[in-house]
């Protein structure tokens, strides 16, 4: 009794190869993601120390450090945010929560869901017309902000759209039957419980900023801005109407514009990069778990 | 149609409808519904699967219009008032018509602010000091029995309660905007034969209070908790009267082969 027949043993079998081969793969995902961290370590440690983080570029980047581009991506990034998010975000819950599917709504979906699929090379050109000429913001810290915006906003505003849908409806009914209107409905149950969902549609796009070097190419960086290193001018180093420097395209000047740079501080800076982007994502991270923590609900 | 009112007048009527026809895009779910739903009693809406129970009930908090494409027509007066007046705010009307749903759905926050969240929206920070909450929170949850539960656990979320202290709680969320009118539509689906026969106790105190609209499926609990009975059928309103008429001595064919093929 119960002893296993044949095709019996052949389930165990084939349960046990698939259940190996998804380990395989996951093992296939990561082995990468920790190898070239690694291999980015091994060969940035001679030129990483606090120095080469805390100095300007010197010498036609062939010494010196890498403070002004990484101030100027972290800029970049929590502009583009304090921008992309708010907008994002509400029109998210306009399209979710209030619009009614008419051909109006349509179209927005429909350009919303296009508009993420534009290569980010024509968003640069976008940019470039739109808000450094036409609106006169010049090659500047803001005009990239804003292309960098209009960038992400699409992903942002359809993260957002989905963690919305995933609060159940049931909720909404009972809110409404008790005569809550729309926006009392949102701000007290639909929103508190979709606040992770739509925090980490927006977290993603902060390495998707700090990462990109096209759009801010012709809208506001620039191959050499240093900026204070220390007193007062270090705390807004640099301004919103100023070109700045940006850890991508300073990397992309480091291997390939200038001649001289040892490939440690080349490593070094790429290393920075990934460094600044998960410290800014981490801090984020924080930020929703605190929320997920503290709600009074 | 069948009325039997005239042992009493109008205004002993919670809700009264004429010609109320209502459209989902082109389908007509109402047809020409003319009702009087008599003031703390239990109302009993029957009838078979997608005959427009849940649609009526829902004409009468005005809710139905959430969805964009529904259409109404005719007249549906609540406490003698014409919902569709101008004048009628529909957060107000939808304070004194409480409705409790098939599944429970409490909201996911504490068992306290549950019972609290009516009176949230309908009040300004500051309007009620905290005992005074707290002796809202206390009445409302004895009311429907459900105090001695959960007195310790009131800041617990209360979607750890039982589907049947859900349901308790959901009942006692209506409570503190002092309804006029409980909707339900059929509440004790999702609960066991304990958890009906607990919900069914609470109606029956409930209805000394409050006008009580019951959809069910359920004859046995048409029979058991009900005053009234309505029959419907396709869109149509067939039979009203008390239901003890309706189950023993039914003047429409079709409601006697409805209550009686459900068992006989
Ligand atoms: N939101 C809706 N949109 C379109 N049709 C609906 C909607 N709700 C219900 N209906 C239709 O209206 C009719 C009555 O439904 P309903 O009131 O839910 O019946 P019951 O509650 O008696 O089962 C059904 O034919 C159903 O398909
Ligand atoms: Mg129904």
């Amino acid at each position: 009794m119960f002893s296993s027949t044949p095709r019996e043993k052949r389930r165990r079998k084939i349960e046990r190869i698939a259940a190996v081969t998804c380990f395989l793969f996951t093992m296939l995902l990561v082995v990468p993601v920790l190898a070239i961290l690694t291999y980015l370590v091994v060969r940035a440690w001679p030129a990483l120390s606090l120095d080469f983080i805390l100095e300007n570029p010197q010498n036609l980047m062939q010494s010196g450090g890498i403070w002004a581009p990484l101030v100027g991506t972290f800029c970049l990034v929590w502009l583009t945010l304090a921008i992309s998010a708010p907008i994002g975000i509400l029109a998210g819950i306009y399209l979710n929560e209030y619009a009614r599917d008419n051909w109006f709504t349509r179209v927005v979906s429909l350009a919303v869901v296009n508009l993420a699929g534009v290569p980010s090379i024509v968003h640069a050109l976008f940019g470039f017309g739109a808000f450094v000429l036409t609106l006169g913001m010049g090659k500047s810290l803001l005009a990239a902000s804003c292309t960098m915006s209009v960038m992400t906003l699409p992903v942002i505003i359809t993260s957002t759209r989905e963690a919305l849908a995933a609060v159940p409806i049931s909720f909404r009914m009972a809110c409404w039957n008790m005569g809550a209107t729309r926006w009392q409905t949102i701000r007290t149950i639909v929103l508190p419980n979709s606040m992770s969902g739509i925090l980490t549609g927006v977290i993603l796009q902060i390495s998707r900023t700090a990462g990109e070097t096209a759009p801010i190419l012709f809208t506001g960086v620039v191959f050499y801005a240093p900026v204070a290193e220390s007193g007062f001018a270090s705390i807004l180093p640099y301004s919103v109407d100023q070109p700045f420097m940006a850890m991508s395209m300073h990397l992309f000047t480091l291997m390939t514009q200038v001649r001289g740079v040892s490939e440690e501080m080349q490593y070094a800076t790429a290393v920075a990069l990934v460094g600044l982007i998960l410290l800014i994502s981490g801090g984020a991270i924080g930020l929703r778990t605190w929320l997920r923590n503290h709600r009074r609900w | 149609m069948t009325h039997k009112h005239d042992e009493h007048n109008e205004r002993d009527d919670s809700i009264q409808t004429e010609g109320l026809n209502l459209w989902y895009g082109t389908f007509q779910a109402l047809h020409d519904i003319h009702l009087r739903i008599r003031s703390r009693m239990i109302t009993s809406l029957i009838g078979p699967s997608g005959c427009g129970k849940t649609t009526l009930l829902r004409c009468f908090n005005r809710i139905n219009e959430r969805f964009g494409y529904v259409r109404t027509e005719g007249s549906i007066r609540v406490l003698g008032k014409n919902i569709y007046d101008p004048d009628v705010s529909l957060s107000e009307l939808r304070k004194s018509i409480g409705m409790v749903f098939q599944r429970p759905n409490p909201l996911p926050i504490s068992i306290r602010e549950n019972v609290l969240f009516g009176l949230r929206i309908h009040s300004e920070r500051g309007d009620f000091t905290r005992a005074m909450q707290d002796e809202m929170v206390e009445s409302a949850l004895r009311d429907v029995q459900l105090w001695d539960d959960v007195k310790d656990q009131l800041k617990k979320r209360a979607v750890h309660l039982s589907l049947e202290q859900q349901q308790k709680l959901c009942i006692a969320r209506l409570l503190p905007l002092k309804p006029q009118v409980i909707l339900m539509d059929e509440p004790c689906s999702a609960l066991d034969a304990e958890g009906t026969e607990q919900i069914e106790l609470l109606l029956e105190q409930l209805s000394e209070k409050y006008t009580i609209v019951i959809v069910t499926h359920n004859m046995g609990q048409a029979r058991r908790v009900s005053h009234e009975c309505i029959f419907m059928l396709h869109g149509r309103m067939i039979e009203h009267d008390s239901t003890f008429t309706i189950f023993n001595n039914p003047k429409n064919p079709e409601t006697d082969q409805y209550v009686s093929g459900h068992y006989g």
